[in-house]
């Protein structure tokens, strides 16, 4: 018997547009996933605090507000304060082309836009925590 | 970015030096029910004891969570450092679940003196995780010095936080009808103290008297001799009650420096005991080769489930006696 993958699903910033992320919560809870999460208006110290906490094999950062380029190197820098720059991070949500491929430079491992049907969602994640094997 | 796969024996250290990522990673694997954590978890055990465990239970929708987050804030004014588990529920179908216990409890996150860990029941019953023990255990370890375990939303004989915790906190709600009649012979047993929260609420006061009326009857308190559970009234929206609450505990606290306490520590040391010869039965069984074998012979009726079934136990219990 494996353990459930742990999931941290958090909103960052002045979005208050949670129903994705819910719709996506309750996706990985479906697919037998124990999903934290942290509800809205989150800073980004607060999510990596919270995912160092609960030990999540990945992280999501859901976005409808266009701080990704903001947001995502400062809980980079912060995981590596805290010693689990191990940790998977993957952003979901609306943002531009150019944009996705700066954040995979910077480390995010999927960025899940907003058309992914369901069933991609639960694959990334469960390949994505399969390739990183035992921690 | 990958890193390799640390021992959970050298996890020890850094956890005991109240690193955050060891801690939790240790939690992790307890959770997991790694074969490969339990020598650790043996090790920690030995040096663990110091924490003062409080367990808060109640019915769905009673306020345990938001009492747990004003509670902690107290806590951490009166120099303590806390740590609390919050248990949520697995969903029977799937084994997910969703943990939202942190979204009310999210002024505390920043505070260093606070760690706040969700978990889910996985199948387990009595509003626990089977790995809840070994996790206060862990936390001990790292120098939190109240536990709070927060369980899920119980019914009426969920009672095994009693037996996992120094002192119960069994939280009722006003408005919730007859609840009281309906569990006086359940959970209320099993308070050494009691809240009614939201009492800023009207009907709080009759909640308030109900229960002072039922202790008085003596239907509480199977657990809890020499001991008078109290009754305090909370109200998390006008932040009343607390100091109340943590004056409670550490009543409670001193009560139990006495035979008491000695009895209760007994107490949880037996349950974890049993809890861990289950688990450990539990996985022996499911590993067991004889099953197939033995199956066949109940199914061709050459031998009944009974007789089968002790004969496997016999022979787990005589060869099998690793870890």
């Amino acid at each position: 018997m494996s353990a459930p993958i742990r999931v941290l699903l958090a909103k960052v910033g002045l979005d208050g547009h949670d129903r994705g992320v819910k719709v996506v919560a309750r996706t990985l809870r479906d697919a037998g996933m124990d999903v934290v999460y942290t509800g809205l208006h989150r800073t980004p110290e607060e999510v990596v605090t919270a995912a160092v906490q609960e030990d999540v094999d990945v992280l999501g950062v859901s976005l409808l507000s266009g701080v990704q380029m903001t947001v995502f190197p400062k809980i980079f820098a912060l995981l590596e304060q805290h010693k689990v720059g191990d940790m998977i991070v993957i952003a979901g949500g609306v943002m531009p082309d150019e944009d996705v491929e700066e954040l995979k430079k910077m480390g995010v491992a999927e960025v899940l836009l907003q058309d992914t049907p369901p069933q991609q969602i639960i694959n990334t994640l469960t390949s994505l925590v399969e390739a990183r094997g035992a921690r | 970015m990958a890193r390799p796969y640390i021992p959970s024996l050298d996890l020890i250290e850094p956890a005991a030096r109240g690193e955050i990522w060891a801690v939790a990673r240790l939690i992790s694997r307890a959770e997991a029910g790694q074969p490969e954590v339990r020598e650790a978890i043996g090790e920690i055990y030995k040096r663990a004891g110091a924490a003062h465990v409080i367990g808060i239970t109640g019915v769905p929708g009673s306020g345990k969570s938001t009492l747990v987050s004003k509670l902690v804030r107290k806590l951490l004014d009166a120099g303590e450092r806390v740590a609390v588990v919050a248990i949520d529920p697995s969903s029977p179908y799937s084994g997910g679940s969703i943990l939202g216990d942190r979204i009310r409890m999210s002024d505390l996150v920043l505070d260093p003196n606070v760690f706040i860990r969700s978990m889910a029941t996985r199948g387990a019953v009595g509003g626990m995780a089977h790995a809840a023990l070994d996790v206060v255990d862990i936390l001990d370890l790292a120098g939190f010095d109240k536990i709070i375990i927060e369980t899920v939303g119980v019914g009426q004989d969920e009672v095994e936080i009693a037996k996992s915790s120094h002192t119960t906190v069994v939280v009722s709600a006003p408005g919730l009808g007859d609840e009281i009649q309906a569990i006086k012979a359940g959970i209320l047993e099993i308070a050494d103290l009691h809240v009614v929260s939201k009492c800023d609420r009207s009907d709080a006061n009759r909640t308030l008297t109900d229960l002072k009326m039922m202790l008085k009857d003596g239907l509480g308190g199977a657990l809890t001799r020499g001991w008078v559970p109290p009754v305090i009234g909370t109200s998390s929206y006008d932040d009343e009650g607390f100091d109340e609450l943590v004056d409670g505990f550490a009543r409670h606290l001193a009560h139990l420096e006495g035979p008491a306490g000695q009895a209760r520590r007994e107490q949880i040391s037996v349950f974890r005991l049993k809890k861990a010869a289950e688990a450990l039965m539990l996985e022996m069984l499911r590993s067991d080769p004889s099953f197939e074998p033995e199956g066949k012979r109940v199914a061709a009726r050459q031998t009944d489930p009974y007789t089968a079934a002790s004969g496997i136990v016999k022979h787990f219990s005589t060869e099998k006696t690793h870890v």
